[in-house]
């Protein structure tokens, strides 16, 4: 939180003198799409290289400094809480402040924004990874006297690469989100727009286009399909060596692209080299020179060490705390805090209902559909492309809806805060029922146990592991959705759904950085309170009771 | 410190204990001095928690110990060094590295170059009979063949010691044999550059059947509490008066170890100091009705037994001791004879058998009987399971804590003398 303040603060003074409208113009005929598209995938592709970068730099000296570790990792678990599109108004500052004049800047606020809804995670799985080596491989790796270097390539990467895989396939479905959102900003007189599929529809949505709408949504759906293909299924497929369990799996993961570059010889040959020369990189010993093993047992020295470290840790929370305190007390008024709090209450009440109403009916279709394979290794796909897809394409549709019918915005926008992030627990929930053991159903239809009492005592504890972990997912996209979903406009028509979302975007056009701050801080701590309130119980109690050892 | 002339690996004095989070550290190793020598294989035999992994590991600089020194050819070991191997019980592959890569990592510390590396491995893989295997992922292979993974692994930088722990324990008991006798050819052929190999084991015949000595530990703390030497030429015959004769001086030394360890701790602190063996009460039952049976009349070896019901040390002793513990049998010498309550309940079906048990729990177990009356004394006759995990912790390691109570919780369960309830962590009096 306090980091936020001074960046607000930095803002502040930034913005004064200084302001900037950088807008190419937009094409909005369906020629122009395929540039864009390529343009946003690019966005998301350097976003990933840098959320690789931290991930392997910042979960490691977490995992390998007791020192850094303290800080780092609650900081970490603050960091994935804060909603990325709120602080997209700082983070545009800041960078835009850097490279003024030149489009460099925006861009790479909008990387940064779908860098932060891609590392956390990532980083958190491999910090997961490295602290959970399995002993006797890390016994085997000392015993052949290996280097840190050598070790981390050949043991630590490796036997962390599935569930980095998998998170990196999580980030980039809730990264499209993100960009779609980062390409076309304004926040106060800072407005710009960066050429890609999400400028292309905020621009359709000014003129209201409904046909560009249209045409943007097959594009992306186009690239969305491609991506997957050309990145994801291979890498998924090449990652499959990498399962630590040494027991065969019954379906390998294949990739048509994979098998290609792998049969032909003269990718072969190409790859060959490069091989090589990673395969040496990787077993140099690239040994540094440890500390005196002297100095690492002096007992004294240790616990003096560690006091300097948290007396800074401490000191920079305070400062930051300070500043924090000092620019709301300037500016805020309890007023603001009730009125911040008031919304947040009101967003939490749509999710949570929100969230009910989807289990209500994705739940038993999620059940219905895992339990017949076939179904379900057609629908799975769906549903993870419909995770993936960016539903703020979608908004301008509803919100033509919402004015056709005149319906109220306070109720009927609240479901576009979902639209996106419901699929979650679904495909999670058929992931659950496909994987449910076929001898407890088999045993279920013996006993002839039917309806409620299938429901009740069979199907739904044995999904209810993977149900919690969509439904974290979903509520967290909703948190971030809302700010977007709450107020949307089509043309001149605006619609203001209520909600900390809707004060939070309101803010942002306003360019007011001490109530956008306000408003984080408010959405940080609903989240937090109810991740560690509800969600974390919920799946600590799940994962206790569905182990039988 | 001058070490002996042939010796290769020397151990002065070795203490090991591992911090506890409250009271005094767990003491896994005590004073242990002994040597590997030149040309021998060292067995050391030992049950599970008797800290013969943790030696092997100071051994292998894998672990510093607490206190004492580890010599190797005469200069202090820090850390992993050049000339020894481990061999790991779980084989402990990389998974995602094929066989050659496997055998190739052995030599990551080496720098040498890639050809030289590729030639080495390559000339290890066709020692240990792995030829054909070299892409294949060790997911790919039988147990057999990952653990000839494991083994060309530590070969491939031709160590002067090799340390295996328990390297034959996760095979199924053919498997093992061939692996075993496969060893064996290249050790005696000095096939390799190898002088001296250690053997963890909890198996007695394997350790008879492949070591020139074994030292017996003691568990609690870990101690050498015999040295056996074996003097028999390979190949050796398992079913020889030789191999036998000191196949059951192993088992005595232990059934002493176990009956000393048994009435020492169970006179302290009133009885709450005695670990309880894990062992089942279908295991005792079953034990009870083969002692029971014709063809042992009530008294039976336990190397036979052993044998007859293909039960490792570590399998046996625990069912044999609470045997012995709940009155149902008596550990003598090399053998377990069966009691007349024992008689009783290998005849009896199940209603009596709760009924004995139940009197037998009250009067040999200190513990069962300390929980009844806890129970009994208490409004609502139930107590967290806390209170008397906390009590046992005052004298054994939490891990010992959990398992004498887990142990005399499934006991108590069979004899409907209090149950526990999982959910809301509390023991009650009877079934409920």
């Amino acid at each position: 939180m306090g980091v936020f303040g001074l960046i607000a603060t930095a803002g502040h003074q930034l913005t004064g003198p200084w302001s900037a409208a950088l807008r190419p113009p937009i094409s909005l005929s369906p020629a122009a799409l395929p540039l864009y598209s390529l343009r946003t995938t690019a966005r998301m592709l350097l976003a990933m290289v840098a959320s690789l970068i931290f991930t392997l730099s910042y979960a490691t000296v977490a995992a390998k400094s007791r020192r850094a570790e303290t800080v780092l990792i609650p900081l970490l678990d603050v960091l994935q809480s804060v909603p990325i599109l709120g602080y997209l108004s700082f983070t545009v500052v800041f960078f835009i402040a850097l490279f003024p004049g030149t489009v460099l800047g925006a861009e790479l606020a909008a990387i940064f924004a779908i860098f932060t809804s891609q590392a956390w995670n990532m980083a958190f799985s491999f910090y997961q990874s490295l602290k959970t080596v399995p002993l006797d491989l890390d016994e085997a790796s000392r015993s052949f006297r290996s280097s840190g270097w050598q070790r981390f390539w050949r043991l630590e990467v490796p036997f962390a690469m599935p569930g980095l895989i998998w998170n990196m396939m999580m980030s980039m479905s809730g990264g499209w989100f993100f960009v779609v959102a980062a390409e076309a900003v304004s926040v106060g007189d800072i407005q710009y727009t960066l050429p890609g599929i999400g400028s292309y529809v905020a621009c359709a949505i000014q003129n209201r286009n409904l046909a560009a709408v249209g045409w943007a949504i097959v594009a992306m759906t186009i690239t969305i399909v491609i991506y997957d293909q050309i990145l994801f299924r291979p890498m998924v497929a090449w990652a499959d060596k990498f399962r630590s369990e040494l027991t065969a799996a019954s379906k390998v993961p294949r990739s048509w692209l994979l098998d290609l570059f792998r049969g032909s010889t003269l990718m072969q040959f190409a790859g060959r080299g490069i091989g090589a020369a990673l395969h040496g990189a990787a077993t140099a010993r690239m040994q540094l020179r440890s500390m005196p093993a002297a100095l690492r047992h002096m007992p004294l020295l240790q616990r003096l060490a560690d006091l300097a470290w948290y007396g800074f840790a401490l000191a920079l929370l305070g400062y930051c705390v300070m500043d924090l305190v000092r620019l709301a007390g300037h500016t805020l008024s309890w007023h603001d805090a009730a009125e911040a709090f008031f919304n947040g209450v009101l967003t939490l009440l749509r999710v949570a209902v929100l969230i009910i109403v989807a289990t209500l009916i994705w739940v038993p279709i999620g059940v219905l559909v895992g339990l017949r394979p076939r179904l379900a290794e057609k629908v799975q796909p769906i549903a993870q492309f419909l995770a993936a897809f960016p539903a703020n394409l979608l908004f301008p549709l509803a919100v033509i809806l919402i004015v056709h019918y005149h319906l109220t915005p306070k109720i009927w926008l609240s479901p576009l805060m979902i639209l996106g992030t419901q699929w979650y627990i679904l495909f999670n929930v058929i992931a659950g029922a496909s994987a449910f053991p076929s001898d407890f159903r088999e045993a279920a239809a013996s006993f002839r146990i039917r309806r409620l009492r299938w429901w009740r005592d069979i199907m739904l504890p044995g999904v209810f592991p993977y149900y919690v972990t969509g439904a974290i997912t979903a509520s967290g996209g909703a948190w971030n959705a809302s700010i977007v979903s709450e107020a949307v406009s089509w043309g001149p028509t605006k619609l203001d759904g209520m909600g900390l979302g809707a004060y939070i975007a309101r803010m942002t056009e306003a360019g007011d950085y001490p109530r956008i701050a306000l408003g984080i801080a408010v959405m940080s701590l609903l989240v937090i309170g109810i991740n560690r309130l509800l969600w974390r119980p919920l799946y600590q109690f799940a994962a206790a009771r569905t182990r039988l050892d | 410190m001058d070490a002996p002339p042939n010796s290769i690996i020397d151990f002065h004095r070795i203490c090991h204990t591992f911090a506890k989070s409250s009271g005094e550290p767990l003491v896994v190793l005590a004073d242990i001095d002994s040597a590997l020598r030149d040309g021998e294989i060292l067995g050391l035999l030992g049950r599970s928690g008797s800290g013969k992994s943790t030696f092997l590991r100071i051994a292998a600089g894998l672990i510093k110990p607490t206190s004492g020194e580890v010599l190797y050819r005469g200069a202090p070991l820090a850390g992993p060094s050049e000339g020894i191997s481990v061999v790991f019980q779980t084989f402990a592959l990389y998974p995602w590295l094929t066989v050659l890569e496997n055998v190739e990592a052995g030599l990551d510390a080496l720098r040498l170059p890639r050809a030289e590396i590729r030639r080495r491995a390559q000339a290890a893989i066709d020692l240990i009979g792995l030829d054909g295997f070299q892409s294949a992922y060790p997911r790919e292979l039988s147990g057999g063949m990952r653990q000839r993974v494991g083994f060309a692994r530590a070969i491939v930088a031709d160590p002067v010691a090799l340390l295996m722990d328990e390297p034959f324990s996760a095979l199924d008991v053919l498997t093992a044999e061939t692996l075993r006798t496969d060893f064996l050819d290249l050790w005696v052929g000095h096939t390799l550059p190898l002088k001296t190999v250690l053997l963890v084991t909890h198996n007695i015949e394997e350790a008879v059947l492949l070591c020139d000595r074994i030292l017996i530990l003691s568990s609690n703390p870990g101690r050498i509490c015999a040295e056996i030497p074996v003097p028999l030429a390979h190949p050796r015959d398992r079913l020889s008066p030789e191999f036998r004769a000191i196949v059951d001086e192993i088992y005595s030394t232990l059934t002493l170890r176990s009956l000393e360890s048994i009435g020492s701790h169970g006179q302290a602190h009133g009885g709450l100091a005695l670990v309880l063996p894990r062992a089942s009460v279908n295991q005792m039952s079953g034990l009870l009705e083969t002692l029971a049976a014709p063809s042992y009349a009530g008294h039976a070896e336990l190397s036979k037994l052993a044998g007859t019901l293909v039960l490792e040390v570590d399998d046996l002793f625990p069912i044999a001791e609470a045997l012995h513990i709940l009155g149902f049998a008596e550990l003598t010498g090399r053998s377990l004879k069966l009691t007349a309550a024992g008689r009783v309940f290998a005849q009896e079906a199940t209603d009596d058998r709760k009924r004995l048990l139940r009197e037998h729990l009250l009067r040999f177990v200190p513990l069962a009987s300390h929980i009844h009356r806890v129970l009994a004394e208490r409004e609502g006759h139930w107590a967290p399971h806390l209170r008397f995990k906390a009590e046992l912790e005052d004298h054994l390691t939490p891990r010992d804590a959990e398992r004498t109570l887990g142990a005399v919780i499934g006991w108590a369960r069979y004899a409907e003398l209090f149950g526990y309830d999982a959910r809301l962590r509390r023991l009650k009096l009877g079934t409920g």
